[in-house]
Parts: C-alpha cells; sequence; structure tokens
C-alpha cells in the first residue's frame, strides 16, 4: 500500500500551550484513520496544521510524497486534502447547490473574461460542474434541496451537505471532524454507514475525529489516540480499546473529575 | 425565475427607453444623474455587496476615471483623444487604482479595511486639490470635450440619457455574468466565511484583488462620463459624500442585488429632487426616510435572493 499522508514530529504551540507534540502519523490510500482523545487533545489542531489553517512550529507534513509544509489552505486543498469542520461552517445564505460548486472552484478554470463571456469552454465547465454538484447532492441524500439555502437547512442535512462540498474538491483524502456531532442514533447510524460507502465508492482516505466509541470502532480500519498533543496509542480498534493508557486517559480524567465532585459536595 | 426575468426584464428596458420624451428635459436631466450613481452602484456593490469588502473611497476610482479623460481631453495639455478612445483608458486607469489600493489591504478585515479606504479616497482627494500642475488644483479642469460620433455629438439631456442607459447595461450585463459565475460564487464564499472559503480552496488574496480592481473599472466608465457629460471637473465633485451615497444606496437597494442597486439610485438621489416641493425640509424628510427605511427594511428594498440554479443552456 502507498503512504498518502505521513507527519513527522509536527509540532504546534499556542504561546505556552503544546495543542501538538512531535506527532508521527502514516496514513496509507484507501484507509479509514480514526482520530480520538479527550476534550482538547488537539485533534482539531492537528486538523487545521494539515489543512494550512495554522502555520506549524515544528516537523514536516508529507503528502502524496511531497512536503506541504508551509503551504496556504487553498493550495493544499487544490493537492487534494478536503474537510469539513466540528461547528459547520456552510456559507449560509448560499444555495446547497451552490455550496457544493464552491467546493468544486479548485477545479475549474474560468478566469473574468470567460465569466463575462460565458465562451463555450466556461459553459462547458459550468454544465459539467453543476451535473457533478447535483450527482453529489443526490450522493450525500439531499436530492431536491439544490436550491435550499444552506442555512434553511435541518442540522443532519447541513452536516451532509458539509460533507458534499468536501468531496466535491475530488480529494484524496477527506478529513471528517465529527461528523455525527448532535444526531440522533438513527442518523449516526446512517452516517456511519454512509462514510464508509465514500470510502469504498470514491477509493479515497478518511481521517476522521468522533467522540462516539461506537462509530469510530466499527468503521476505523486503525485507530490513533491523542491526549495533551501526544499520540499516546495507536493500533487496530481491538487493541486501542484495550490500551490501558488509552483506559487512563478516558477514565483517568473521568475519576479526577468525580474526585473534585467529591470534595466540592 | 428565469423566466418572469424574460419577461419583466425587456418590459422596463422599453419603458425607460420611452421615458424621456414623457418627462422632458429637466427630468431626464436628473435621470441622468441618477444613472451615473447607478453605475457607481453597480460597481460598489461588486466590493461590498458581493465580496463583503467594506471599502469607503470609492469615490477615487470614479476620480481616477473624470480626471483620466479631462486631462486627455481638454485644453489644460491641449491633448484631444477621442472619448471612446479614452474610456478603455479610464477604465484601465481606475482598474489600476483598485489593484493599489488592493495590494496593501489585503490581509485587512472589516473596520480595518474601512478605515483605510476612507484613507485612500481622501487622498486622491487632497491630491486633486494640490497637485496644480497635473490637475490645476480647485480650479479644476474646464471644457473638457463631448463625446461624437462623426458629426453627432452627445451634447442635450436627452443624447446623454442615452449615453448612460447603455453604460448601464453594460455594467448590469457584466456585473450579473460574474455574479452567476466560479468568480462570483467564490466572492460570495469570502463574503460569507474568509477561513471557510480558503480551506474550500478559494485563493483568498488573488479575489479580493480581483473584487477590488473591477470594482474600480465600474468607476472609471462613471467618471469618464460624469467628466464629459459636465464639461469640467472640480476637486469638490470628488468628496467622502460620493462614496457615502453610493454605499448608502446599496444598502437602500439591498445588498449584492443589481435591480436593487437601481432602485436605491432612484431613490436616493431622485427623492431629494421629487421633495424639492417642501423645501428648507427635504433634507430633513429625505433623512426620515432612511432611518424608517432601515428599521422595517434592514435588507433593503430588493435584497438578492441567490436565484434558482437551473441549468441554463
Ligand atoms: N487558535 C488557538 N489559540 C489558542 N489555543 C488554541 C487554539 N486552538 C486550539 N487551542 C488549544 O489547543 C488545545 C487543543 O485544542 P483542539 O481544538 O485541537 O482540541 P480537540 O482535540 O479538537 O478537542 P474537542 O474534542 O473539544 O474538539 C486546546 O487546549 C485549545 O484550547
Ligand atoms: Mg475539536
Amino acid at each position: 500500500m502507498t503512504i498518502l499522508l505521513q507527519t513527522k514530529g509536527l509540532s504546534k504551540r499556542f504561546g505556552g500551550l503544546t495543542a501538538l507534540n512531535n506527532i508521527n502519523l502514516e496514513l496509507e490510500s484507501c484507509v479509514i484513520l480514526g482520530l480520538i482523545g479527550p476534550n482538547g487533545a488537539g485533534k482539531t489542531t492537528l486538523f487545521n496544521c494539515l489543512t494550512g489553517v495554522y502555520p506549524i512550529d515544528g516537523g514536516d507534513i508529507i503528502f502524496e510524497n511531497r512536503s506541504i509544509r508551509g503551504l496556504k489552505s487553498h493550495v493544499t486543498t487544490s493537492l487534494g486534502i478536503a474537510r469539513t469542520f466540528q461547528n459547520i461552517r456552510l456559507f449560509g445564505s448560499m444555495t446547497a447547490l451552490e455550496n457544493i460548486l464552491v467546493g468544486r472552484h479548485c477545479r475549474m478554470k474560468a478566469g473574468v473574461w470567460g465569466a463575462i463571456a460565458m465562451n463555450r469552454s466556461t459553459l462547458k465547465e459550468e454544465k459539467e460542474a453543476f451535473g457533478k454538484a447535483d450527482e453529489l447532492l443526490n450522493f450525500v441524500g439531499l436530492k431536491g434541496q439544490g436550491d435550499t439555502l444552506a442555512k434553511n437547512l435541518p442540522y443532519g442535512d447541513q452536516r451532509r451537505l458539509e460533507i458534499a462540498r468536501a468531496l466535491a474538491v475530488k480529494p484524496s483524502l477527506l478529513l471528517l471532524d465529527e461528523p455525527t456531532a448532535g444526531m440522533n442514533p438513527r442518523e449516526t447510524a446512517e452516517l456511519t454507514r454512509f462514510i464508509e460507502q465514500i470510502r469504498t465508492e470514491l477509493d479515497l482516505s478518511i481521517l476522521l475525529i468522533e467522540h462516539d466509541m461506537r462509530v469510530v470502532m466499527g468503521i476505523s480500519d486503525r485507530v490513533t489516540v491523542l491526549d495533551y498533543g501526544v499520540k499516546i496509542a495507536e493500533g487496530s480498534p481491538e487493541e486501542v480499546r484495550k490500551n490501558p493508557k488509552v483506559i487512563e486517559a478516558y477514565l483517568g480524567r473521568l475519576g479526577t473529575m468525580m474526585g473534585k465532585r467529591a470534595v466540592t459536595a | 425565475m428565469v423566466n418572469t426575468k424574460k419577461i419583466y426584464l425587456p418590459i422596463v428596458v422599453l419603458f425607460l427607453v420611452l421615458l424621456p420624451p414623457m418627462v422632458g428635459n429637466y427630468w431626464t436631466q436628473v435621470l441622468g444623474n441618477i444613472g451615473i450613481y447607478v453605475m457607481l452602484g453597480i460597481g460598489l456593490n461588486v466590493v461590498v455587496g458581493f465580496a463583503g469588502l467594506l471599502d469607503l473611497g470609492y469615490v477615487a476610482f470614479y476620480a481616477i476615471g473624470a480626471y483620466g479623460y479631462a486631462l486627455m481631453a481638454s485644453p489644460h495639455f491641449g491633448i484631444h483623444i477621442p472619448f471612446w478612445v479614452m474610456l478603455p483608458g479610464c477604465v484601465a486607469l481606475a482598474a489600476g487604482g483598485g489593484a493599489l489600493l488592493g495590494i496593501p489591504v489585503l490581509r485587512m478585515r472589516g473596520d480595518y479595511l474601512a478605515i483605510v479606504t476612507l484613507g485612500f479616497g481622501e487622498i486622491i482627494h487632497i491630491l486633486l486639490n494640490n497637485l496644480d500642475p497635473l490637475t490645476n488644483g480647485p480650479r479644476g479642469l474646464l471644457r473638457i470635450d463631448a463625446p461624437a460620433i462623426g458629426n453627432f455629438v452627445v451634447n442635450s439631456p436627452f443624447r446623454w440619457y442615452y449615453l448612460i442607459f447603455a453604460g448601464i447595461i453594460f455594467s448590469a450585463f457584466v456585473a450579473d455574468r460574474l455574479n452567476n459565475s466560479r468568480i462570483g460564487r467564490a466572492w460570495i464564499a469570502m463574503r460569507e466565511d474568509q477561513d471557510a472559503a480558503a480551506v474550500m480552496g478559494i485563493n483568498i488574496l488573488k479575489y479580493k484583488l480581483l473584487a477590488f480592481t473591477i470594482g474600480a473599472s465600474f468607476a472609471g466608465i462613471g467618471g469618464a462620463i460624469f467628466a464629459a457629460r459636465q464639461g469640467s471637473v472640480f476637486p469638490e465633485n470628488f468628496s467622502l459624500m460620493v462614496s457615502i451615497n453610493v454605499l448608502c444606496l446599496i444598502i437602500i437597494g439591498g445588498m449584492g442585488s443589481i435591480p436593487g442597486v437601481i432602485l436605491g439610485a432612484v431613490i436616493l438621489i431622485g427623492l431629494p429632487e421629487i421633495l424639492r416641493g417642501v423645501h428648507q425640509y427635504r433634507m430633513l424628510v429625505f433623512g426620515g426616510l432612511l432611518v424608517a427605511m432601515m428599521i422595517f427594511r434592514p435588507t433593503g428594498f430588493i435584497p438578492s435572493a441567490r436565484r434558482k440554479m437551473e441549468l441554463r443552456e
């Protein structure tokens, strides 16, 4: 299997806080890697570093055999890294279809003159883009919602639209930041199946941040655990589940929380 | 949506073509004034409405267009380049000005951007007043050539009306095409959430610069027309009030919407003329109307609705 993404000693600091400390990751093509860890572990920060939102302070990121350290967001995206956000960040007053078209921006070429003249190549490109966007809309289960403003969609549909928008980039790596957050169990189960479907049908790798253990353990090929910016475990879902360090990271914190409660009570 | 547009657009255009003979010289003149503001509104709308960049110095590009033509078509330097040749030149000059302003403010947002653009507008105003050898200072530039096609000189309110009308049709067409393209979608995404837009693959610096440059181009046309129509230009024609008025008409009409811009200009520039009847209370009534309007219709008269995205062949 070829290695798609690799981080080498990746570090990120915010002032005195080390949000990511010497992280080494490897991700092959067509794999789902679950990324878990308690609140504030640095999971979202890792996404932000991979997508050029934050500059990194140390180490390197290798994507498809080239370093992407220091590249701007729009460049990492056009290289094939697309993502969703923990707090949905759709373009609210654009329609669902337009949101997806924005995702396709980096795969289109029309410039100012093309847009004004609407010449044959622009027209063809637009038609293709609309067709693709429509397909994606159906693929994520939002058929017929194309003209709805993103902000007027129900919450679960907004999450799906965000995935469609990311898929429009034609990524080889998809980063999903807690895609099932705020969903009920039925919606969660549906989305879980859908994420698997994305991987198999679209032939891409997924890095999945998820708090719902059933989701992560159910569909991840491998799981990586972060705690306080450090990678504390890695392996198959089974291995990780049994790893004492992981149990401590989750339960340990729960334990101190209970302890505090006992003291204050 | 597309179909209703096909019906009402020709009716509106026909009505506007037939309007001048019905209203006479004076009101045709007023309509011309409104028309120039419509053009400025269409241009600033690209920057503020589409791309979401608050530009308070838009008058600078209007001035660049106007002085660009005035200098090249008046006895001041004794140069007399025809209007139709200078028009693209004025567009290029204004676009250059837009880029010049755009580059230093690329990394700024919101309030900071507003302040710097405000300063830029004032700088141009001050330069017009003080660069005597070039601009003739407060005395302005006089006897500017009128546009002509052969022996047909554009020199009456009626003729100007139709020239401005053509300019508006052209500007609205260009702005509409941009709005409904890859470029326009990038601008609107950037306006909605700049960081998310960047992560979705939009080169923010490029699209900001593009918005400033293209927005300014429209003001270049407006400026050249203004100079040729008035036959003279003075620094006080290009005060902060122009920027404010253009911004106001966009807000009144409905941010991001081209029909909104047109209606906004009619209200903001036309209403004070209509209100001449109430003499000294004119500006008071006018101000009151604006306040009431913003309370009862904060999104403007014709807010932009992202229209149905049907495949257009
Ligand atoms: N822009 C920032 N400036 C300062 N500190 C930040 C910034 N972004 C994140 N942090 C800090 O970095 C740490 C890691 O945050 P991060 O958002 O990556 O956690 P997370 O693992 O995604 O947690 P959650 O499960 O709550 O989403 C936290 O302590 C957070 O407060
Ligand atoms: Mg997070």
